[in-house]
Protein backbone atom coordinates (compact mmCIF):
# COMPACT_ATOMS: atom_id res chain seq x y z
CA UNK A 1 0.00 0.00 0.00
CA UNK A 2 2.25 2.83 -1.35
CA UNK A 3 -0.35 5.63 -0.53
CA UNK A 4 -1.35 4.47 2.95
CA UNK A 5 -0.14 7.33 5.74
CA UNK A 6 0.74 5.47 9.20
CA UNK A 7 -0.80 7.77 11.73
CA UNK A 8 1.12 9.23 14.58
CA UNK A 9 3.47 6.73 16.58
CA UNK A 10 2.45 5.59 19.79
CA UNK A 11 3.65 5.26 23.30
CA UNK A 12 1.00 6.49 26.03
CA UNK A 13 -1.12 3.89 28.24
CA UNK A 14 -4.16 4.52 29.25
CA UNK A 15 -5.95 3.42 32.64
CA UNK A 16 -9.24 1.78 31.26
CA UNK A 17 -10.09 0.65 34.43
CA UNK A 18 -9.97 4.53 35.90
CA UNK A 19 -12.14 5.90 32.65
CA UNK A 20 -14.25 2.84 32.97
CA UNK A 21 -15.40 4.33 36.90
CA UNK A 22 -15.96 7.71 35.50
CA UNK A 23 -18.65 6.42 32.85
CA UNK A 24 -22.06 5.82 35.05
CA UNK A 25 -23.70 4.18 32.21
CA UNK A 26 -21.70 1.69 32.09
CA UNK A 27 -22.68 0.55 35.80
CA UNK A 28 -25.93 -0.69 34.01
CA UNK A 29 -27.47 -4.51 33.51
CA UNK A 30 -29.12 -4.83 30.15
CA UNK A 31 -31.41 -8.25 30.02
CA UNK A 32 -29.23 -9.38 33.59
CA UNK A 33 -25.61 -8.65 32.28
CA UNK A 34 -23.38 -6.24 32.09
CA UNK A 35 -23.47 -3.98 29.79
CA UNK A 36 -21.13 -4.37 26.93
CA UNK A 37 -21.06 -1.13 24.42
CA UNK A 38 -19.65 -1.76 21.08
CA UNK A 39 -21.36 0.93 19.24
CA UNK A 40 -19.59 4.32 20.00
CA UNK A 41 -18.63 5.15 16.29
CA UNK A 42 -22.54 5.72 16.46
CA UNK A 43 -22.25 7.63 19.66
CA UNK A 44 -20.28 7.05 22.36
CA UNK A 45 -21.08 7.21 26.33
CA UNK A 46 -19.88 10.27 28.49
CA UNK A 47 -17.91 10.65 31.77
CA UNK A 48 -19.38 12.65 35.12
CA UNK A 49 -17.17 15.08 34.61
CA UNK A 50 -19.47 15.88 31.23
CA UNK A 51 -22.50 15.66 32.61
CA UNK A 52 -21.59 17.58 35.83
CA UNK A 53 -20.07 20.42 33.29
CA UNK A 54 -23.71 20.91 32.12
CA UNK A 55 -26.02 20.12 34.63
CA UNK A 56 -23.47 22.92 36.62
CA UNK A 57 -24.37 25.30 34.07
CA UNK A 58 -27.77 24.82 34.30
CA UNK A 59 -28.18 24.93 37.67
CA UNK A 60 -25.48 27.93 38.67
CA UNK A 61 -24.78 29.77 35.38
CA UNK A 62 -27.55 30.12 32.51
CA UNK A 63 -28.78 32.76 30.43
CA UNK A 64 -29.01 33.65 27.04
CA UNK A 65 -25.80 34.66 25.87
CA UNK A 66 -24.26 37.60 24.50
CA UNK A 67 -25.57 41.32 24.32
CA UNK A 68 -26.65 41.49 28.35
CA UNK A 69 -25.19 43.25 30.33
CA UNK A 70 -25.91 41.23 34.03
CA UNK A 71 -23.29 38.76 35.50
CA UNK A 72 -25.42 35.45 34.78
CA UNK A 73 -25.40 36.29 30.84
CA UNK A 74 -21.29 37.06 31.05
CA UNK A 75 -20.66 34.41 32.78
CA UNK A 76 -23.00 31.90 30.00
CA UNK A 77 -21.36 34.05 27.23
CA UNK A 78 -17.68 33.13 28.85
CA UNK A 79 -18.80 29.36 28.95
CA UNK A 80 -19.77 29.41 25.43
CA UNK A 81 -16.35 31.01 24.65
CA UNK A 82 -14.03 29.21 26.91
CA UNK A 83 -15.93 26.06 25.30
CA UNK A 84 -15.15 27.33 21.61
CA UNK A 85 -10.83 28.17 22.83
CA UNK A 86 -10.93 24.03 24.63
CA UNK A 87 -12.21 23.05 21.23
CA UNK A 88 -9.56 25.24 18.96
CA UNK A 89 -7.05 24.15 20.92
CA UNK A 90 -8.07 20.28 20.41
CA UNK A 91 -8.08 20.46 16.97
CA UNK A 92 -4.98 22.82 16.83
CA UNK A 93 -6.98 25.45 15.36
CA UNK A 94 -5.13 28.73 15.07
CA UNK A 95 -8.31 31.44 15.82
CA UNK A 96 -11.11 30.08 17.75
CA UNK A 97 -13.23 32.17 15.37
CA UNK A 98 -12.67 29.61 13.15
CA UNK A 99 -14.70 27.16 15.10
CA UNK A 100 -18.36 27.26 13.87
CA UNK A 101 -20.85 25.60 16.44
CA UNK A 102 -23.47 23.88 14.77
CA UNK A 103 -26.08 20.89 15.38
CA UNK A 104 -23.85 17.70 14.12
CA UNK A 105 -21.04 17.11 11.79
CA UNK A 106 -24.07 17.02 9.34
CA UNK A 107 -24.90 20.51 9.70
CA UNK A 108 -21.50 21.29 9.61
CA UNK A 109 -21.22 19.96 5.92
CA UNK A 110 -24.38 21.12 4.57
CA UNK A 111 -23.23 24.72 6.10
CA UNK A 112 -19.90 24.16 3.39
CA UNK A 113 -22.31 23.40 0.69
CA UNK A 114 -24.67 25.86 1.40
CA UNK A 115 -22.69 28.29 1.92
CA UNK A 116 -18.80 27.61 -0.07
CA UNK A 117 -20.17 25.26 -2.34
CA UNK A 118 -23.36 28.00 -3.37
CA UNK A 119 -21.25 30.87 -3.97
CA UNK A 120 -17.95 28.66 -5.60
CA UNK A 121 -19.38 26.11 -7.52
CA UNK A 122 -21.52 26.20 -11.19
CA UNK A 123 -21.66 24.20 -14.13
CA UNK A 124 -18.81 22.41 -15.38
CA UNK A 125 -17.41 22.51 -11.97
CA UNK A 126 -16.41 18.99 -10.45
CA UNK A 127 -16.77 17.88 -6.38
CA UNK A 128 -14.89 14.37 -5.87
CA UNK A 129 -15.66 12.24 -2.80
CA UNK A 130 -15.07 8.55 -2.25
CA UNK A 131 -16.71 5.90 -1.95
CA UNK A 132 -16.02 5.42 1.39
CA UNK A 133 -18.43 8.19 2.67
CA UNK A 134 -21.10 8.27 4.70
CA UNK A 135 -24.33 9.83 3.44
CA UNK A 136 -23.86 13.28 5.57
CA UNK A 137 -21.00 14.05 3.21
CA UNK A 138 -22.77 12.78 0.00
CA UNK A 139 -26.08 13.59 0.23
CA UNK A 140 -25.53 17.62 0.51
CA UNK A 141 -23.23 17.48 -2.42
CA UNK A 142 -26.06 15.50 -4.12
CA UNK A 143 -28.24 17.76 -3.37
CA UNK A 144 -26.42 20.98 -4.66
CA UNK A 145 -25.85 19.13 -7.54
CA UNK A 146 -29.20 19.16 -8.74
CA UNK A 147 -29.52 22.32 -8.72
CA UNK A 148 -25.71 23.70 -10.08
CA UNK A 149 -25.60 21.09 -12.36
CA UNK A 150 -21.71 20.66 -11.73
CA UNK A 151 -20.42 16.82 -11.34
CA UNK A 152 -19.87 14.63 -8.60
CA UNK A 153 -16.38 12.36 -9.22
CA UNK A 154 -15.90 9.26 -6.60
CA UNK A 155 -12.40 7.75 -5.72
CA UNK A 156 -12.54 4.12 -6.08
CA UNK A 157 -11.77 1.46 -3.37
CA UNK A 158 -9.42 -1.51 -3.37
CA UNK A 159 -10.41 -4.93 -2.55
CA UNK A 160 -9.64 -3.94 0.83
CA UNK A 161 -12.00 -1.04 1.43
CA UNK A 162 -8.52 1.34 1.12
CA UNK A 163 -9.39 4.58 -1.31
CA UNK A 164 -7.38 3.55 -4.43
CA UNK A 165 -5.15 6.12 -5.57
CA UNK A 166 -4.39 4.70 -9.31
CA UNK A 167 -5.75 7.81 -11.36
CA UNK A 168 -5.76 10.39 -8.58
CA UNK A 169 -4.58 12.79 -10.77
CA UNK A 170 -7.03 12.44 -13.56
CA UNK A 171 -9.61 12.28 -10.63
CA UNK A 172 -8.19 15.51 -9.84
CA UNK A 173 -8.71 17.31 -13.29
CA UNK A 174 -10.84 20.12 -12.70
CA UNK A 175 -12.32 19.23 -9.19
CA UNK A 176 -12.95 22.47 -7.25
CA UNK A 177 -13.20 20.54 -4.05
CA UNK A 178 -12.13 17.38 -2.73
CA UNK A 179 -14.44 15.85 0.36
CA UNK A 180 -13.73 12.75 2.43
CA UNK A 181 -13.55 11.02 5.00
CA UNK A 182 -10.76 10.84 7.58
CA UNK A 183 -11.73 7.24 8.75
CA UNK A 184 -14.66 5.45 7.56
CA UNK A 185 -17.14 4.77 10.37
CA UNK A 186 -17.99 1.15 8.22
CA UNK A 187 -14.92 -0.34 8.03
CA UNK A 188 -12.33 1.89 10.00
CA UNK A 189 -10.09 2.52 6.98
CA UNK A 190 -8.12 5.84 7.93
CA UNK A 191 -7.53 7.44 5.14
CA UNK A 192 -4.17 9.74 3.87
CA UNK A 193 -5.81 13.01 4.45
CA UNK A 194 -2.21 15.42 4.18
CA UNK A 195 -1.06 13.40 1.07
CA UNK A 196 -4.79 13.80 -0.82
CA UNK A 197 -4.61 17.43 0.36
CA UNK A 198 -1.60 18.30 -1.02
CA UNK A 199 -2.44 16.48 -4.36
CA UNK A 200 -5.61 18.74 -4.40
CA UNK A 201 -3.81 21.63 -3.32
CA UNK A 202 -1.80 20.98 -6.59
CA UNK A 203 -4.64 20.65 -8.68
CA UNK A 204 -6.65 23.76 -7.17
CA UNK A 205 -8.91 22.03 -5.39
CA UNK A 206 -9.79 23.33 -1.57
CA UNK A 207 -9.98 19.80 0.76
CA UNK A 208 -13.34 19.15 3.25
CA UNK A 209 -12.73 16.51 5.81
CA UNK A 210 -15.15 14.63 7.34
CA UNK A 211 -13.71 14.11 10.38
CA UNK A 212 -16.45 12.82 12.45
CA UNK A 213 -14.87 9.59 13.35
CA UNK A 214 -11.06 10.97 13.32
CA UNK A 215 -11.16 13.66 16.46
CA UNK A 216 -12.70 11.72 18.41
CA UNK A 217 -9.95 8.82 18.20
CA UNK A 218 -6.46 10.54 16.82
CA UNK A 219 -4.67 13.71 17.60
CA UNK A 220 -5.75 16.01 15.13
CA UNK A 221 -3.89 18.89 14.12
CA UNK A 222 -6.22 21.17 11.57
CA UNK A 223 -2.78 22.42 9.79
CA UNK A 224 -1.03 19.04 9.64
CA UNK A 225 -3.88 17.66 7.88
CA UNK A 226 -3.85 20.16 5.36
CA UNK A 227 -7.71 20.82 5.15
CA UNK A 228 -9.46 23.76 4.43
CA UNK A 229 -12.75 22.96 6.35
CA UNK A 230 -13.44 19.87 8.86
CA UNK A 231 -16.60 18.83 10.63
CA UNK A 232 -17.42 16.50 13.60
CA UNK A 233 -19.93 15.72 15.99
CA UNK A 234 -19.90 15.80 19.91
CA UNK A 235 -21.66 12.83 20.45
CA UNK A 236 -19.30 10.54 19.18
CA UNK A 237 -16.41 12.23 21.35
CA UNK A 238 -17.62 11.90 25.06
CA UNK A 239 -19.33 14.94 24.56
CA UNK A 240 -23.41 15.12 24.08
CA UNK A 241 -25.77 15.31 21.42
CA UNK A 242 -27.15 18.79 19.76
CA UNK A 243 -23.82 20.06 18.85
CA UNK A 244 -21.19 19.60 16.34
CA UNK A 245 -18.31 21.69 14.68
CA UNK A 246 -16.98 23.09 11.42
CA UNK A 247 -13.89 24.51 11.43
CA UNK A 248 -12.33 26.18 8.19
CA UNK A 249 -9.81 28.31 7.26
CA UNK A 250 -10.31 32.37 8.48
CA UNK A 251 -9.97 33.92 5.01
CA UNK A 252 -12.49 31.13 3.84
CA UNK A 253 -14.99 32.05 6.38
CA UNK A 254 -14.30 36.06 6.00
CA UNK A 255 -15.02 35.61 2.20
CA UNK A 256 -18.42 32.66 2.70
CA UNK A 257 -21.96 34.01 2.96
CA UNK A 258 -23.95 33.10 6.36
CA UNK A 259 -25.89 29.99 5.96
CA UNK A 260 -29.11 30.43 8.22
CA UNK A 261 -30.46 33.48 8.96
CA UNK A 262 -31.46 35.73 11.92
CA UNK A 263 -31.02 36.16 15.29
CA UNK A 264 -27.34 36.61 16.60
CA UNK A 265 -25.65 36.44 13.11
CA UNK A 266 -26.01 40.33 12.23
CA UNK A 267 -24.29 43.46 12.72
CA UNK A 268 -27.30 45.44 11.99
CA UNK A 269 -30.49 45.11 10.16
CA UNK A 270 -32.99 47.45 8.07
CA UNK A 271 -35.85 47.44 6.49
CA UNK A 272 -33.57 47.33 3.29
CA UNK A 273 -31.42 44.51 4.31
CA UNK A 274 -28.58 43.19 6.78
CA UNK A 275 -25.21 43.22 7.51
CA UNK A 276 -23.66 39.97 8.89
CA UNK A 277 -21.85 39.37 12.57
CA UNK A 278 -17.74 38.69 12.63
CA UNK A 279 -17.03 35.38 12.65
CA UNK A 280 -17.55 33.30 14.48
CA UNK A 281 -21.48 34.68 14.96
CA UNK A 282 -21.80 35.11 11.46
CA UNK A 283 -22.63 31.29 11.11
CA UNK A 284 -24.35 31.23 14.25
CA UNK A 285 -28.48 32.49 13.39
CA UNK A 286 -30.09 31.85 16.94
CA UNK A 287 -29.60 30.85 20.21
CA UNK A 288 -26.45 28.04 19.93
CA UNK A 289 -26.44 25.49 22.18
CA UNK A 290 -24.59 26.71 25.28
CA UNK A 291 -24.92 23.94 27.79
CA UNK A 292 -23.87 21.48 25.28
CA UNK A 293 -20.87 23.64 23.63
CA UNK A 294 -19.95 23.52 27.78
CA UNK A 295 -20.39 20.10 27.94
CA UNK A 296 -18.05 19.53 24.79
CA UNK A 297 -15.41 21.91 26.15
CA UNK A 298 -15.30 19.01 29.27
CA UNK A 299 -14.94 16.29 26.67
CA UNK A 300 -12.14 18.06 25.25
CA UNK A 301 -10.65 18.19 27.90
CA UNK A 302 -11.10 14.90 29.34
CA UNK A 303 -10.15 13.69 26.49
CA UNK A 304 -6.35 16.36 26.65
CA UNK A 305 -5.80 14.82 29.55
CA UNK A 306 -6.05 10.88 28.51
CA UNK A 307 -3.76 11.98 25.62
CA UNK A 308 -4.86 11.20 22.33
CA UNK A 309 -1.86 9.29 21.94
CA UNK A 310 -2.94 7.11 24.49
CA UNK A 311 -6.55 7.38 22.91
CA UNK A 312 -5.06 6.08 19.51
CA UNK A 313 -2.32 3.58 21.04
CA UNK A 314 -5.08 1.69 23.27
CA UNK A 315 -7.43 1.80 20.19
CA UNK A 316 -4.93 0.12 17.86
CA UNK A 317 -4.26 -2.34 20.43
CA UNK A 318 -7.66 -3.45 20.88
CA UNK A 319 -8.40 -3.84 17.04
CA UNK A 320 -5.60 -5.90 16.92
CA UNK A 321 -6.06 -8.16 19.98
CA UNK A 322 -10.59 -8.16 18.23
CA UNK A 323 -9.33 -9.17 14.55
CA UNK A 324 -6.83 -11.91 15.77
CA UNK A 325 -9.04 -13.60 18.75
CA UNK A 326 -12.19 -13.69 17.07
CA UNK A 327 -10.24 -14.43 14.10
CA UNK A 328 -8.56 -17.43 16.02
CA UNK A 329 -11.76 -18.53 17.67
CA UNK A 330 -14.09 -18.46 14.39
CA UNK A 331 -12.22 -19.00 11.83
CA UNK A 332 -13.84 -19.10 8.17
CA UNK A 333 -16.97 -17.94 9.67
CA UNK A 334 -16.23 -14.22 10.50
CA UNK A 335 -15.14 -12.22 7.47
CA UNK A 336 -13.63 -9.16 8.43
CA UNK A 337 -14.43 -6.30 6.12
CA UNK A 338 -11.66 -3.96 5.57
CA UNK A 339 -8.07 -3.45 5.92
CA UNK A 340 -6.24 -6.19 7.70
CA UNK A 341 -3.62 -4.20 9.20
CA UNK A 342 -4.98 -3.27 12.51
CA UNK A 343 -2.38 0.07 12.69
CA UNK A 344 -4.25 1.27 9.75
CA UNK A 345 -7.66 1.36 10.63
CA UNK A 346 -9.63 2.72 13.74
CA UNK A 347 -11.14 1.39 16.57
CA UNK A 348 -14.65 0.14 14.28
CA UNK A 349 -14.94 -3.64 12.96
CA UNK A 350 -17.63 -4.43 10.60
CA UNK A 351 -18.24 -8.24 9.84
CA UNK A 352 -20.24 -11.19 8.82
CA UNK A 353 -20.75 -14.14 10.95
CA UNK A 354 -21.57 -17.21 8.78
CA UNK A 355 -24.52 -16.58 6.83
CA UNK A 356 -26.45 -14.91 9.76
CA UNK A 357 -27.70 -11.27 9.00
CA UNK A 358 -26.40 -8.81 10.97
CA UNK A 359 -29.96 -7.62 12.84
CA UNK A 360 -30.63 -11.35 14.00
CA UNK A 361 -27.04 -11.10 14.95
CA UNK A 362 -27.28 -8.24 17.44
CA UNK A 363 -31.00 -9.14 18.55
CA UNK A 364 -29.55 -12.05 19.65
CA UNK A 365 -26.42 -10.40 21.12
CA UNK A 366 -28.67 -7.67 22.96
CA UNK A 367 -29.72 -10.34 25.21
CA UNK A 368 -25.86 -11.03 26.14
CA UNK A 369 -26.22 -7.65 27.08
CA UNK A 370 -23.31 -6.98 24.01
CA UNK A 371 -24.66 -3.75 21.88
CA UNK A 372 -23.18 -3.65 18.37
CA UNK A 373 -25.19 -2.31 14.93
CA UNK A 374 -26.50 -4.08 12.16
CA UNK A 375 -27.20 -2.14 9.05
CA UNK A 376 -25.65 0.21 6.24
CA UNK A 377 -24.68 2.55 8.82
CA UNK A 378 -25.37 5.13 6.31
CA UNK A 379 -22.64 4.29 3.97
CA UNK A 380 -24.84 2.37 1.38
CA UNK A 381 -22.47 3.09 -1.59
CA UNK A 382 -19.94 1.35 0.65
CA UNK A 383 -22.26 -1.77 0.90
CA UNK A 384 -22.73 -2.14 -2.66
CA UNK A 385 -18.92 -1.93 -3.07
CA UNK A 386 -18.86 -4.76 -0.16
CA UNK A 387 -21.22 -6.53 -2.13
CA UNK A 388 -23.32 -6.55 1.01
CA UNK A 389 -26.43 -5.16 2.17
CA UNK A 390 -25.96 -4.55 5.71
CA UNK A 391 -23.28 -5.37 8.12
CA UNK A 392 -22.42 -6.31 11.92
CA UNK A 393 -20.60 -3.33 13.28
CA UNK A 394 -18.74 -3.70 16.89
CA UNK A 395 -16.99 0.03 17.42
CA UNK A 396 -14.84 0.90 20.31
CA UNK A 397 -13.45 3.63 22.82
CA UNK A 398 -11.69 4.73 25.86
CA UNK A 399 -13.84 2.92 27.98
CA UNK A 400 -13.63 -0.32 26.17
CA UNK A 401 -11.28 -3.31 27.20
CA UNK A 402 -10.25 -6.85 26.43
CA UNK A 403 -13.05 -8.44 28.49
CA UNK A 404 -15.83 -6.61 26.34
CA UNK A 405 -14.05 -7.75 22.96
CA UNK A 406 -13.76 -11.61 25.16
CA UNK A 407 -18.29 -10.90 26.00
CA UNK A 408 -18.01 -10.21 22.07
CA UNK A 409 -16.99 -13.28 21.46
CA UNK A 410 -18.72 -15.59 23.48
CA UNK A 411 -21.89 -14.04 22.74
CA UNK A 412 -21.15 -14.80 18.94
CA UNK A 413 -20.53 -18.63 19.95
CA UNK A 414 -23.66 -18.70 21.57
CA UNK A 415 -25.42 -16.74 18.73
CA UNK A 416 -23.81 -19.29 15.98
CA UNK A 417 -25.13 -21.98 18.42
CA UNK A 418 -28.56 -20.85 18.46
CA UNK A 419 -29.14 -20.90 14.97
CA UNK A 420 -26.92 -23.77 14.48
CA UNK A 421 -25.12 -23.72 11.83
CA UNK B 1 -32.93 -16.80 26.67
CA UNK B 2 -36.59 -16.99 26.95
CA UNK B 3 -37.38 -14.00 25.13
CA UNK B 4 -35.61 -14.77 21.81
CA UNK B 5 -37.44 -18.12 21.71
CA UNK B 6 -40.33 -16.50 21.03
CA UNK B 7 -39.04 -14.60 18.62
CA UNK B 8 -37.22 -17.67 16.52
CA UNK B 9 -39.74 -19.96 16.62
CA UNK B 10 -38.87 -22.86 14.91
CA UNK B 11 -41.17 -22.82 12.45
CA UNK B 12 -39.84 -18.88 11.46
CA UNK B 13 -36.07 -20.62 10.94
CA UNK B 14 -37.50 -23.34 9.04
CA UNK B 15 -38.61 -20.90 6.37
CA UNK B 16 -35.74 -19.57 6.77
CA UNK B 17 -33.62 -21.73 6.12
CA UNK B 18 -35.78 -23.02 3.27
CA UNK B 19 -37.77 -20.47 2.00
CA UNK B 20 -40.60 -21.28 -0.10
CA UNK B 21 -41.46 -19.65 -3.35
CA UNK B 22 -37.91 -18.12 -3.82
CA UNK B 23 -37.29 -16.90 -6.93
CA UNK B 24 -38.61 -14.93 -9.86
CA UNK B 25 -41.45 -14.66 -12.60
CA UNK B 26 -41.73 -13.17 -15.70
CA UNK B 27 -42.80 -9.69 -15.99
CA UNK B 28 -45.14 -9.13 -17.23
CA UNK B 29 -47.40 -10.53 -17.16
CA UNK B 30 -46.69 -10.91 -13.65
CA UNK B 31 -45.75 -7.35 -11.37
CA UNK B 32 -42.93 -6.98 -9.64
CA UNK B 33 -42.68 -4.53 -7.02
CA UNK B 34 -39.52 -3.89 -4.91
CA UNK B 35 -40.30 -2.90 -1.03
CA UNK B 36 -37.09 -1.81 1.38
CA UNK B 37 -36.71 -1.09 5.05
CA UNK B 38 -34.27 1.73 5.27
CA UNK B 39 -33.50 1.08 8.86
CA UNK B 40 -31.10 -2.57 8.00
CA UNK B 41 -31.25 -1.93 4.26
CA UNK B 42 -32.94 -5.33 3.60
CA UNK B 43 -34.93 -5.07 -0.11
CA UNK B 44 -37.61 -7.70 -0.91
CA UNK B 45 -38.94 -8.11 -4.71
CA UNK B 46 -42.20 -9.56 -4.70
CA UNK B 47 -43.48 -11.42 -8.38
CA UNK B 48 -46.98 -11.57 -8.16
CA UNK B 49 -49.87 -13.16 -10.82
CA UNK B 50 -52.67 -12.19 -10.44
CA UNK B 51 -55.06 -14.18 -12.84
CA UNK B 52 -58.15 -11.66 -14.89
CA UNK B 53 -57.28 -8.87 -12.32
CA UNK B 54 -60.46 -6.62 -13.87
CA UNK B 55 -62.27 -9.24 -11.19
CA UNK B 56 -61.02 -6.97 -8.54
CA UNK B 57 -61.31 -8.73 -5.11
CA UNK B 58 -62.37 -11.60 -6.71
CA UNK B 59 -59.53 -12.06 -8.86
CA UNK B 60 -57.42 -14.81 -7.98
CA UNK B 61 -53.43 -14.89 -7.32
CA UNK B 62 -51.98 -17.80 -9.61
CA UNK B 63 -48.35 -17.29 -8.55
CA UNK B 64 -46.32 -15.69 -6.35
CA UNK B 65 -41.98 -15.43 -5.98
CA UNK B 66 -39.90 -13.59 -3.64
CA UNK B 67 -36.61 -12.20 -4.33
CA UNK B 68 -34.06 -10.18 -2.32
CA UNK B 69 -32.18 -10.44 0.97
CA UNK B 70 -33.13 -9.64 4.71
CA UNK B 71 -33.11 -11.27 8.18
CA UNK B 72 -34.85 -13.81 9.37
CA UNK B 73 -37.80 -12.35 10.17
CA UNK B 74 -38.23 -10.60 7.02
CA UNK B 75 -37.71 -13.96 4.90
CA UNK B 76 -39.74 -16.09 7.23
CA UNK B 77 -42.28 -13.82 6.76
CA UNK B 78 -42.42 -13.18 3.33
CA UNK B 79 -42.07 -17.38 2.87
CA UNK B 80 -44.98 -17.74 4.80
CA UNK B 81 -47.23 -15.45 3.07
CA UNK B 82 -46.08 -16.66 -0.18
CA UNK B 83 -47.69 -19.84 1.04
CA UNK B 84 -50.76 -18.45 2.29
CA UNK B 85 -51.61 -16.57 0.05
CA UNK B 86 -50.56 -18.64 -3.15
CA UNK B 87 -54.12 -19.33 -5.20
CA UNK B 88 -56.74 -17.45 -3.08
CA UNK B 89 -58.38 -14.48 -4.05
CA UNK B 90 -57.24 -10.79 -4.18
CA UNK B 91 -60.11 -10.12 -1.17
CA UNK B 92 -59.28 -12.84 0.62
CA UNK B 93 -55.87 -11.73 0.57
CA UNK B 94 -56.47 -8.03 1.76
CA UNK B 95 -58.29 -10.14 4.96
CA UNK B 96 -55.26 -11.89 5.46
CA UNK B 97 -53.29 -9.27 5.47
CA UNK B 98 -54.89 -6.63 7.38
CA UNK B 99 -55.27 -9.80 10.39
CA UNK B 100 -51.46 -10.36 10.00
CA UNK B 101 -50.77 -6.45 10.55
CA UNK B 102 -53.46 -6.33 13.43
CA UNK B 103 -51.60 -8.99 14.86
CA UNK B 104 -48.56 -7.24 14.54
CA UNK B 105 -49.64 -3.52 15.47
CA UNK B 106 -50.90 -5.00 19.01
CA UNK B 107 -48.82 -1.89 20.31
CA UNK B 108 -48.54 0.07 17.42
CA UNK B 109 -51.12 2.48 16.30
CA UNK B 110 -51.88 3.93 12.97
CA UNK B 111 -50.76 0.90 10.67
CA UNK B 112 -52.04 2.14 7.01
CA UNK B 113 -55.03 -0.10 6.50
CA UNK B 114 -58.06 1.30 7.74
CA UNK B 115 -59.33 0.07 11.31
CA UNK B 116 -57.19 -2.61 13.43
CA UNK B 117 -59.18 -5.73 13.75
CA UNK B 118 -59.87 -7.59 16.99
CA UNK B 119 -56.92 -10.04 16.91
CA UNK B 120 -59.61 -12.87 17.96
CA UNK B 121 -59.81 -16.69 17.66
CA UNK B 122 -61.02 -16.48 13.80
CA UNK B 123 -58.34 -14.98 12.57
CA UNK B 124 -56.14 -17.41 14.14
CA UNK B 125 -57.66 -19.93 12.35
CA UNK B 126 -56.74 -17.81 8.81
CA UNK B 127 -53.08 -16.73 10.32
CA UNK B 128 -52.06 -20.75 10.36
CA UNK B 129 -48.45 -20.76 10.52
CA UNK B 130 -48.20 -16.89 10.61
CA UNK B 131 -49.11 -17.40 14.05
CA UNK B 132 -45.75 -17.83 14.57
CA UNK B 133 -44.63 -14.52 14.01
CA UNK B 134 -46.82 -13.51 17.21
CA UNK B 135 -43.81 -12.61 19.60
CA UNK B 136 -42.34 -10.38 16.79
CA UNK B 137 -44.39 -7.21 18.82
CA UNK B 138 -42.53 -8.24 21.14
CA UNK B 139 -39.62 -6.54 19.81
CA UNK B 140 -40.72 -3.41 18.27
CA UNK B 141 -37.95 -2.89 15.59
CA UNK B 142 -38.77 -5.58 14.04
CA UNK B 143 -42.02 -5.19 13.62
CA UNK B 144 -41.14 -3.54 10.40
CA UNK B 145 -39.01 -6.78 9.31
CA UNK B 146 -42.11 -8.96 9.26
CA UNK B 147 -44.38 -6.75 7.53
CA UNK B 148 -42.49 -5.26 4.92
CA UNK B 149 -43.39 -8.26 2.45
CA UNK B 150 -46.82 -7.50 3.16
CA UNK B 151 -46.67 -3.71 2.02
CA UNK B 152 -44.83 -4.74 -0.65
CA UNK B 153 -47.45 -7.57 -1.82
CA UNK B 154 -50.23 -4.86 -1.09
CA UNK B 155 -48.53 -2.68 -3.36
CA UNK B 156 -48.06 -5.09 -6.24
CA UNK B 157 -52.36 -5.99 -5.93
CA UNK B 158 -52.74 -2.20 -6.13
CA UNK B 159 -50.77 -2.02 -9.55
CA UNK B 160 -52.32 -5.31 -10.78
CA UNK B 161 -55.82 -3.72 -10.09
CA UNK B 162 -54.85 0.02 -11.31
CA UNK B 163 -53.35 -1.83 -14.66
CA UNK B 164 -56.43 -3.42 -15.47
CA UNK B 165 -58.70 0.40 -15.15
C1 LIG C 1 -18.03 9.44 9.05
C2 LIG C 1 -19.27 10.12 9.54
N1 LIG C 1 -19.65 11.28 8.98
C3 LIG C 1 -20.74 11.93 9.37
C4 LIG C 1 -21.55 11.44 10.36
C5 LIG C 1 -22.77 12.20 10.74
O1 LIG C 1 -22.73 12.57 12.08
P1 LIG C 1 -24.01 13.24 12.73
O2 LIG C 1 -25.12 12.26 12.57
O3 LIG C 1 -23.62 13.44 14.16
O4 LIG C 1 -24.26 14.50 12.01
C6 LIG C 1 -21.21 10.25 10.97
C7 LIG C 1 -22.07 9.68 12.03
O5 LIG C 1 -22.58 8.58 11.96
C8 LIG C 1 -20.04 9.57 10.55
O6 LIG C 1 -19.68 8.42 11.11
Amino acid sequence: MPMAERPPAVTDTLDVDAVRADVPILGRRIHDRRLVFLDSAASSQRPTAVLDAMDDYYRTTHANVHRAAYTLAEEATNALEGARGDVANFIGAADPAEIIFTKNATEAINLVARSWGAANLRHGDAVLLSQLEHHANIVPWQQLAAELGFEIRWIPLTEDATLDLGDIEQLLDGVKLLSITAMSNVVGTITPVRRLADLAHQAGALVCVDACQFVPHLPTDVSALGADFLAFSGHKMLGPTGIGVLWARRDLLDEMPPFLGGGGMILDVSLDGFVPAELPHKFEAGTPPIAEAVGLGAAVRYLSELGMAAVRSHEVELTRYAMSTLTERFGDKLTIHGPADAGVRGGVMSFAFGDLHPHDLSQVLDQHGVCIRPGHHCAKPLMRVLGVGATARASWYVYNDESDIDALGDALAEAGDFFTF
Amino acid sequence: MSGLEDLYREIILDHYRSPRNRGELPSPPAHRVEGFNPLCGDEIVVYVEVDDAAKGDAAVVSDIRIGGQGCSISQSSASMMSAAVKGHTVGEIRDLTRSFKSMMSIHEEGLEGGEVDDPGEADALELGDLEALRGVVKFPVRIKCATLSWNTLAQGLDEAAAATT
